[in-house]
């Protein structure tokens, strides 16, 4: 890998933040060296490079550096043409993605974080929470699959699809840590038939985080949690 | 296909956010009929229908297609009207930096802001440090540049410049003063006010108080 083109990546293994980036790196076929950081005691690298937030991911790119995830998603896109487009060409479909995104972002994200950290009563009230918003966007969803069912034969992941799955992709581990089912295929198939085939897709599958090292990760937090 | 354009905007005058993609249509010059939202009553059925999930303005409904959410509808903007008043820079690492302030905004700034004008004590307190604190990280972004967009005004200008419309209201509520922290972000906002596109667009910042406080009384806020 030459200096023309040095791409870093600074990031934790669970953060889905962080898990996206790694998939569209894949997808695009961009070489890229990853540098993990202990998020108790961040890196002066990271520090300087995120000043504003300092947080994983930042990308790095020739010495530049980009945080926040759905900006680094954009920036990679406009920035390697060349390999699969992740966003459509359409103005009014690139709103449509952006703005579901944005609500995994901050509604989904938001509610399960919540559940996460908390225990008891308000366990239980942020996963409904969480439940009320999968049905809406499941029923959101609806229009984007006509022939109903997910499926990615060439790696044809999308910006949404990233988005999802980075969230959704360890959902056997959130659930085995939670004791309860997160993507009910009863209750949300679409949603739950898409991140199936999403995590076969080889970029995804190799980016998921290893289960029980998961599962004892979202315990820890969940004993851990203020009361 | 521009003459055929059918261009509505779910309003609602004093909304920063509402203001963001006003200012983006004048910049562009795109004609457009505005819907007031009384946001002191029940919401419309037009704005449900166009906005089940949010149930928020504003929302851009271009040729009956809804758009939402300020940014993206912003983005969106400066995509379709690509001919004209380019709003995000051509380089993709200006562009993410544009991008990256304009969350940071969202995230960082409004929520501090609310709790100037909605909150009291300790609270309100603690939000006009937030404030500043925040703020004041994105006047070190203008650097010697006249706007955040360079020579012109661009999509970062537009993303903050209704923010600079609500200061008048946020010191008068918070009773501090912005301008001795942030002279050159006040010296922007006055620099952005003089074009035509702006101060057409936007109630003037005492007007905005006047509407706030109108708009508190009735939400008991």
């Amino acid at each position: 890998m030459g200096e023309e083109n040095k791409v870093t990546l600074y990031g934790m293994w669970a953060s889905p933040f962080v898990k996206r980036v790694e998939i569209a790196l894949k997808i695009k076929g961009i070489p890229y060296e990853y540098v993990e950081e202990d998020l108790k005691n961040k890196s002066q690298l990271l520090l300087q490079y995120n000043p504003v937030h300092k947080k994983v991911p930042v990308l790095v790119h020739n010495g530049k550096p980009i945080a926040e995830s759905l900006v680094i998603l954009e920036y990679i896109e406009e920035t390697w043409k060349n390999g699969p487009k992740i966003l459509p060409e359409d103005p009014y479909e690139r709103a449509k993605v952006r703005f579901w995104a944005s609500f995994i972002q901050q509604q989904l994200l938001d509610s399960l974080v919540s559940a996460a950290k908390s225990s008891g009563e308000a366990h239980e009230k942020a996963m409904k929470e969480a439940f009320e918003k999968l049905t809406v966007f499941e029923e959101g969803m609806k229009g984007f699959f006509p022939s109903g069912t997910p499926h990615f034969e060439d790696e044809n992941i999308g910006f949404l699809d990233i988005v999802l799955c980075s969230l959704f992709g360890p959902h056997k581990a959130q659930e085995e840590a939670h004791g309860l089912k997160i993507i009910d295929p009863e209750r949300h198939p679409l949603v739950y038939s898409w991140v199936t085939a999403l995590n076969e897709v080889p970029a995804v599958k190799e980016s998921l985080p290893p289960h029980d090292k998961m599962v004892a990760l979202i315990q820890f937090l969940r004993r851990n949690a203020p009361h | 296909m521009a003459n055929s354009d059918h261009i509505v905007l779910l309003d609602y005058s004093v909304s920063p956010f509402a203001m963001r993609v006003r200012l983006a249509l004048a910049a562009k010059g795109v004609e457009y009929l505005i819907k007031e939202e009384d946001l002191t009553q029940s919401k419309s059925s037009l704005l449900l229908k166009v906005n089940p999930v949010h149930k928020k303005i504003p929302v851009l409904i271009h040729n009956g297609k809804p758009v939402c959410e300020s940014l993206i509808i912003v983005e969106y903007i400066d995509e379709v009207w690509k001919d004209r008043c380019r709003l995000l820079p051509a380089d993709p690492y200006q562009r993410a930096k544009a991008k990256f302030w304009a969350d940071f905004i969202d995230k960082m700034v409004y929520p501090s802001g609310y709790k100037v004008w909605a909150a009291n004590g300790e609270v309100q307190e603690a939000g006009k440090k937030e404030f500043i604190d925040r703020i004041k990280m994105l006047e070190g972004e203008l650097k010697s540049n006249p706007y955040f967009g360079g020579e012109t005004l661009g999509f970062l200008d537009i993303a903050f410049l209704p923010l600079y419309y609500w200061f008048h209201t946020l010191e008068t509520f918070g009773k501090f003063s912005i301008e001795a922290e942030c002279p050159k972000l006040v010296a922007w906002g006055k620099r952005c006010m003089e074009e035509e596109f702006v101060y057409t667009s936007l109630p003037h910042p005492h007007k905005v108080y006047d509407l706030v406080v109108d708009y508190k009384k009735k939400m008991g806020i």
